[in-house]
């Protein structure tokens, strides 16, 4: 093998990809290993590619090591672990040419096996582990801590640093901190006799993390959830949604618990199903409680009708869709963005409802959290759409900030004091032309403000009625307010290429990450392009403006039918040839290379082969 | 006009209660039901047991699903709020808004339909989950509102309108709380208030999941001979196994009954219910005897009504999720949100 002399060399910039089997305690190992990485001041960027099964099936944990900071997937992978025979033929053809092979070097295997242009890493994991360790289950796990020491010998990381987080990790547990230490002593030590330490990929310490956060988006929508008054919870447990409630449970434990008596300051229910989640929901935020639901595309088709009551009776609401690829097990755990048109015209009848899309965990935090003001507010169900990219990830992320100044927003609410006062109340009446009605709370007043109410077919004043003047109003009031949430939800974001130019990039949610570095390779080949982040449907006039304002229009989106630009052809009424589809559908998180190759493309079969000329002559 | 307000008529000498209020305090909008529907019946026995328990009407909360039956919440307790929900998902609804705010008294309004056949599954988890409530079905043995359909009550062999007869086995939904764990079981007539109002009474004053299954014939598309809801067949084959008067705290009991004729059993809030006997001494407390009955009597034709099961210790929802006694739906931003402070200890623990 002649392989060293071709062999990658590279700093700070590479990608790792650990190819485990599902079940096998590998996550957490994986996950030190990440950590460690940040604790060195380099940004990383880790992804779990997982089957929908429990135990057995072929796992991959794919990390991407960025100084420039990167976060979005790049493609391609520089050092295989392969620690799954089943998957092996796969993983060692991913690998780019001079990369490197890490594997459990116990069993011989045949040459053929191998590759030419690749550097061979074996350390004997298993003989190793069967000599230090009986049972079964510690046999397996340590393995998993042993590879990280190795491979923290052969990118030269810090030793130090990888230990001091098993102790933060197993804090009081001092007999699992010298065992997991002494199992990573063996790897890194078995690594430096017998493999040239270090190899040409190497982690060296940096300042770029600064004072970043690493979690992943179901936390911190979970944790949003919390810092934005929610008190009830319904859910149905669906991939990859589960860990939101999961981490609002844990986040209410730790910080509602009642510190006098222990009691709880929210409840969460584990629904039936998807249609009780949703109905609970709508239960509390007639009642005046904050309530949210997190859900996946199947749950949102369930959902469908209760949405359009939500719509109608203009009762608040938070629902929180991860979204994955389609029916059925599988591919459902891949990461997608397809349910926005079933969310933006959820239900039956003449609806149209508030999305926003966070693009990282920090905005999950913070757009979760004022997803219920929004909600309020408008009082309607408002949908905060993440995908599996950003919900079961780490990520690394600005550090969460709360304004301790500012007060949750109830919207327009009658109080006792405003019906005791004698003023009119309508509940479906538009008093100040925004649209937005006022609402009593049940219980408010002894004798005035109730009302009774059901999806249509009432006046203003919730009497029923069947008359079409009435219907008609109030159809003309929700489209007043559904225009004036073009004004309160959060703004696009708007990054000038450098020069000016025609050409301009819509994305959105997940896609942000690779998007930025897209715009960076793009602007090496001579094409400057602005993008717009959109964050939110309704799209404000910025949205429609930018559009406007550029002559060729990407629409980047991670689904197969262009959702994002059907909503802006259909609610901009913008001509579909301005809009070009860049669409990435197989599961796989969108990488920068995806998106500046089709707009490279793309354009060039436009003939804006020189943009830079034609803007500046 | 497609709104009829009820003509305000006040009678200077109306009774009222003890807050001072009038029947007509809790009365609704005009029914629009037909002329002799069962439903228009439990509504008036609604508005009476709510007058005769001083309940303050806006401490009420009415919520239905759809159908005749659903819409019923308009015709009554208009201080209330109400939400007329959707088919079949009244339960959640109502679990959600008790969750919000245990203060209130929460009432469920559902027909046969609406939740023995598309609302089954939440019916069952609402009974499950003891959602401190007052769940009524109004139970026609038909769809009313869709126009004579059979639905899932329907007995074994009762005849539609057309003479088609219905093959399917019906649901028991009072067999089915009964072993749902809900706490206060009963059933009755539209046609019988006097049994009726108490059992309305007893529930209202229930802690926990309590259930009335009501009889209330469609005189519309099910009130002819061959079906078995109908007002007469009801009447003949009524057989109640207690008669119940509530005695609230505040009341002397006047009432003196015969020695072994009657049964008491105190609710949580002090209420007393006093069962009296009816033929066979029947034990309403025992859950499994219930149920042993209530198959048994079946299986002869009848149609077991009364207060068929009550436990008075039982706990509710909120218990079980240990929320705080002050309503989720008060707790200010301070009860609520972590602040700056939390949240940077927490930043610096991802780090
Ligand atoms: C999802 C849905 N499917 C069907 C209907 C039509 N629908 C309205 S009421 C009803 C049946 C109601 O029957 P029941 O609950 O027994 O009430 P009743 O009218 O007999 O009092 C049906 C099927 C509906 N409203 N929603
Ligand atoms: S159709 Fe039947 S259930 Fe409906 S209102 Fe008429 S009588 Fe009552
Ligand atoms: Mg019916």
């Amino acid at each position: 093998m002649n392989a060293m002399k071709t062999a990658l060399q590279r700093c700070n910039d590479f990608v790792i990809k650990f190819a485990n089997v599902n079940g096998s305690g590998s996550a957490s190992a994986n996950d030190l290993f990440a950590r460690a990485i940040i604790r060195m001041g380099v940004p990383v960027a880790p992804r779990n590619i997982f089957p929908s099964n429990i135990q057995g099936m072929p796992t991959w944990y794919e990390m991407r090591v960025s100084a420039a900071g990167w976060l979005g997937r790049r493609g391609g992978c520089d050092l295989m672990v392969a620690m799954n025979p089943q998957t092996w033929d796969k993983d060692v053809a991913e690998l780019e040419s001079g990369g490197y092979l890490f594997y459990d070097s116990t069993k011989q295997l045949p040459r053929s096996k191998f590759r030419d242009d690749i550097t061979v890493l074996g350390v004997p994991l298993t003989e190793m582990c069967n000599r230090e360790y009986s049972d079964a289950r510690q046999r397996q796990l340590f393995k998993n801590v042993m590879y990280v020491g190795a491979l923290t010998a052969l990118l030269a990381m810090e030793f130090a640093e990888v230990e001091k987080l098993i102790g933060e990790q197993f804090r009081g547990k001092d007999k699992l901190i010298s065992a997991n230490i002494n199992a990573l002593k063996r790897g890194y030590e078995y690594a430096r006799e017998h493999l040239p330490c270090p190899i040409g990929l190497r982690v060296e310490r940096s300042d770029q993390v600064g004072d970043r956060i690493f979690i992943d988006g179901n936390s911190a929508c979970g944790l949003g959830a919390v810092y934005g008054g929610a008190t009830v919870a319904a859910w149905y447990p669906i991939t990859p949604s589960t860990s939101v409630v999961e981490a609002f449970t844990s986040y209410c434990r730790k910080y509602r618990t009642d510190p006098d008596n222990g009691a709880c300051r929210y409840a969460i229910i584990q629904a039936e199903d998807e249609l009780a989640s949703i109905g609970m929901v709508i239960g509390a935020g007639w009642n005046g409680a904050r309530a949210f639901t997190a859900t996946s595309g199947p749950g949102i088709s369930l959902m469908q009708e209760f949405f359009g009551l939500a719509y109608f009776a203009e009762i608040p609401a938070v629902i929180v869709d991860v979204q994955r690829g389609g029916p059925s097990t599988g591919m459902p755990t891949r990461t997608q963005q397809s349910d926005l048109l079933s969310c933006a015209y959820a239900s039956h009848g003449d609806t149209k409802h508030v999305l926003i899309f966070p693009e990282d965990p920090y905005e999950c935090f913070e757009l979760g959290a004022q997803a219920f003001d929004l909600a309020e507010r408008l009082q309607t169900p408002v949908f905060v759409m993440t995908d599996l990219d950003i919900g079961m990830n780490d990520r690394l992320c600005k550090p969460f900030a709360w304004d301790d100044k500012q007060r949750y927003d109830r919207g327009k609410l009658m109080t006792y004091e405003a019906l005791e006062a004698g003023k009119d109340f309508g509940r479906y009446l538009d008093v100040d032309g925004d649209g937005i009605p006022y609402r009593t709370i049940p219980g408010t007043h002894p004798t005035r403000g109730a009302y009774f109410t059901r999806g249509t077919t009432r006046n203003a004043y919730a009497k029923y009625s069947e008359a079409g003047a009435d219907y008609v109003y109030n159809m003309e009031r929700l489209r007043r307010k559904f225009d004036t949430a073009r004004s309160l939800v959060p703004a696009p974001v708007l990054r000038a290429a450098k020069e000016p130019t025609t050409v301009g990039v819509i994305h959105y949610g997940s896609t942000s990450a690779a998007m930025e570095e897209a715009s960076v390779t793009l602007e090496a080949q001579g094409i400057h392009a602005d993008t717009l982040r959109v964050r939110a449907f309704p799209f404000s006039d910025a949205v429609l403006d930018f559009v406007a304002a550029h002559e060729h229009v990407f629409v980047v989106e991670q689904n197969e039918s262009a959702q994002l630009r059907t909503l802006l052809i259909n609610e901009g009424e913008i001509n579909p040839k301005k809009l070009i589809r860049v669409l990435h559908y197989d599961g796989t998180p969108i990488t920068a290379r995806y998106i500046a190759a089709k707009i490279a493309d793309a354009l060039s079969e436009r003939k804006v082969t020189s943009i830079r000329k034609k803007v500046a002559t | 006009m497609t709104y009829l307000a009820k003509p305000r008529l006040l009678l200077a000498d109306a009774p009222k209660n003890a807050l001072g209020y009038t029947r007509r305090d809790y009365e609704g909008a005009i029914s629009t039901l037909c002329a002799g529907c069962g439903h228009d019946s439990i509504s008036a026995a609604l508005v009476q047991a709510c007058f005769d328990l001083d309940i303050e009407p806006h401490r009420v909360a009415k919520l239905s699903g759809i159908g005749c039956s659903s819409k019923t919440p308009d015709y009554f307790l208009g201080n209330s709020h109400g939400l007329n929900t959707v088919h079949g998902r009244m339960p959640s609804v109502l679990t959600g808004a008790a969750l919000a705010n245990r203060d209130l008294i929460y009432l469920g309004v559902s027909g046969d339909g609406d939740s023995a056949s598309i609302g089954i599954g939440q019916f069952a988890h609402v009974m499950r989950r003891g959602v401190n409530m007052t769940y009524i079905v109004e139970n026609n043995g038909v769809y009313g509102l869709t126009k004579g359909q059979f639905s899932a009550t329907t007995d074994l062999g009762s005849k539609n309108k057309r003479g088609v007869i219905n093959s399917d086995s019906p649901i028991d939904l009072v067999a089915l709380a009964l072993q749902l764990g809900a706490s206060y079981v009963a059933r009755s007539f539209s046609g019988d208030k006097e049994q009726l109002i108490p059992l309305l009474k007893g529930a209202l004053r229930h802690r926990g999941a309590a259930f009335i299954d009501v009889i209330s014939p469609c005189v519309t598309f099910n009130n002819h001979p061959g079906s078995t809801k109908s007002y007469d067949y009801v009447r003949e084959h009524n057989e109640a196994v207690n008669r119940l008067d509530v005695i609230l705290p505040r009341d002397t009991i006047t009432a003196s009954y015969a020695a072994g004729t009657v049964r008491r059993v105190v609710q949580h809030d002090g209420s007393v219910l006093h069962l009296r006997k009816v033929g066979d001494d029947y034990d309403p407390t025992d859950r499994i005897e219930a149920m042993n009955h209530l198959h048994e009597r079946h299986a002869l034709g009848e149609i077991v009504t009364g207060l068929l099961y009550v436990d008075s210790s039982a706990e509710d929802l909120h218990r079980h999720l240990n929320t705080v006694e002050k309503p989720l739906n008060k707790l200010g931003d301070a009860y609520l949100c972590p602040g700056s402070k939390a949240l940077d200890a927490l930043n610096a623990s991802l780090r």
